[in-house]
């Protein structure tokens, strides 16, 4: 599907245009309910799966945007990474499964409700609104175009950000030397 | 338009049909492989040389029962088996067998394939806190410890074979080695006189991603019964059986494709499909012999081994081959 072609008319099921605004819509839907599931799980590990499935939503969703460069390193480095670490944390500290939150207060439900509405029409409203105009097109999003731009244009957020992995990593180390003296 | 869909799924049925055979028929190699080294005779009953094995394993497994066990996580572990075998075939549909054999060739074909490699340690994971079992916890720890530490130098490796070529496209690395075996990544005096060390490195990972002894840590019987998949029968034990297959053909079409020069000959002549299929399938049988010859080792030497061993010695080769790639 070209996106930059304005849609007049809603193409048929079964044509190929159809097909892809099937599978979008069924990418929206996996993204949404990975969500909803890492919220509401009562069990960690689930919440985890949930993650997962929010995740690998996301990275079609990457792909739908004609950048197959992000959405694999999506996968590689939500799915693959942050997740199973997450999950090994979970695994580690071995929480009590079905705990349930202390009593909630008479106001919390309906606040809740109310804030997420909110926030919910005003994102609707600032969507109609908006006008949409399609941006030139910086690069062809290749990993060499991508490459190019992270040590060039982009250097110093690039070494800012190993500069944060950086500091993690003598964080995690300096944790692990503590424990292991004991 | 419709002519390239009908393309895509019949590429993806092929895919499918590819690494499903291979699962099946891989146990049967891996029986008979296994009974040769030991000196016996192996599955020889059912069909020539035992051929017929497989299927009728296949219906055996079906005919079980399932049992989830009380208190387990039901959904994670229906889930698991299916997670165990889906990334592999999914790898499938980037790999090149030949020139003109690819479901659909993709610019970024390595870091496709890592990237659904590493969702089978999900599997793992789930497989093992699912259960709701000890043993299958323990083993999944395990097996995730080793495959999260084994990818590190495997992608390193990797990155050096992309640096060197300058694509991660599957396809153009095999063609940029094309004419003889003296053009394969693998030729030390190419691009870097470390080559052949990564790629043992690579095979190493490879044996170790893919949980295959002796690295088999995750199913180690002798102290974790059966391992993450003890509470499984029927065809949830045969699906994790033959995802460990899958994945193996992957990791060798990916090792060939890296190193080996893909469906190119050592000779520089006749290249094609054929001498893919022989060198993925000599690499399964080195699987196959390495399992059956090689004791298991201990989980604090595997972790070593990554850790201090392998990543040094493949990060020091990705310096040496980007200075080489500079100087040169």
């Amino acid at each position: 599907m070209n996106p930059s072609m304005a849609i007049t008319e809603a193409p048929g099921l079964f044509t190929a245009d159809g097909l892809t605004g099937l599978i979008f819509l069924v990418m929206m839907a996996v993204t949404l309910i990975g969500g909803i599931i890492s919220c509401c799980a009562e069990r960690l590990v689930r919440a985890v799966a949930g993650l997962i499935v929010c995740f690998i939503g996301v990275a079609a969703l990457y792909y739908f945007l004609n950048s197959p460069f992000v959405a694999m390193m999506q996968m590689l480095i939500y799915v693959g990474a942050v997740c199973i670490t997450i999950a090994f944390a979970i695994m580690l500290a071995a929480p009590e499964e079905n705990k349930k939150n202390g009593p909630a207060g008479p106001l919390s439900g309906p606040l809740g409700f109310i804030t997420a509405g909110l926030i919910t029409i005003g994102l609707i409203v600032m969507a109609m609104r908006a006008k949409f105009t399609s941006l030139p097109k910086v690069n062809d999003g290749t990993m060499k175009e991508m490459g190019i731009q992270l040590l060039t244009s982009y250097s110093m957020v690039f070494e800012l950000i190993s500069i944060v992995l950086l500091i993690a990593i003598i964080g995690a180390l300096v944790l692990a030397r503590a424990g292991r003296s004991k | 338009m419709s002519l390239t869909l009908l393309n895509v799924i019949v590429a993806v049925v092929i895919a499918i049909a590819f690494a499903a055979a291979n699962a099946a028929y891989l146990v049967w190699a891996e029986r008979r492989g296994a009974a040769r080294i030991q000196r016996r005779p192996g599955p020889n009953i059912n069909g020539p040389f035992g051929l017929l094995q497989p299927p009728l394993d296949g219906i055996k497994l079906m005919t079980k029962q399932l049992m989830i066990p009380g208190g387990a996580d039901k959904i994670l572990f229906m889930v698991a088996p299916v997670l165990a075998m889906a990334p592999a075939i999914m790898s499938f549909v980037t790999i090149p067998f030949s020139q003109g054999i690819a479901a659909h060739n993709m610019e970024i074909g390595v870091l496709m394939i890592f990237a659904f490699a590493s969702m089978g340690a999900m599997a793992t994971l789930f497989a093992g806190w699912g259960s709701r079992n000890k043993y299958a916890v323990m083993a999944s720890v395990r097996a995730v410890s080793q495959n999260v530490s084994y990818e590190i130098p495997m992608l390193i490796t990797a990155i050096t074979v992309v640096m060197a070529t300058g694509s991660m496209d599957l396809k153009t690395i095999s063609l940029a080695q094309a004419g003889g075996f003296w053009h394969w990544n693998i030729f030390p005096s190419l691009h870097s006189p470390l080559m052949p060390i990564s790629f043992i490195i690579f095979f190493i990972c490879s044996l170790a991603e893919t949980n295959r002894a002796p690295f088999d840590l995750g199913e180690a019987e002798s102290e974790l019964v059966a391992g993450f998949h003890t509470e499984y029968g029927s065809m949830g034990f045969g699906l994790f059986f033959m995802g460990e297959y899958a994945n193996i053909v992957v990791g060798a079409s990916l090792t060939t494709i890296l190193f080996l020069g893909g469906w190119d000959c050592p000779f520089g002549i006749f290249p094609g499909v054929w001498w893919f299929l022989l060198k993925i399938y000599i690499l399964i049988a080195t699987f196959i012999w390495i399992r059956w010859t090689f004791p298991r080792t201990t989980i604090y030497g595997l972790l070593n081994l990554s850790w201090k061993i392998l990543i040094p010695i493949s990060l020091f080769n990705l310096l040496l081959t980007a200075g080489l790639l500079k100087v040169f």
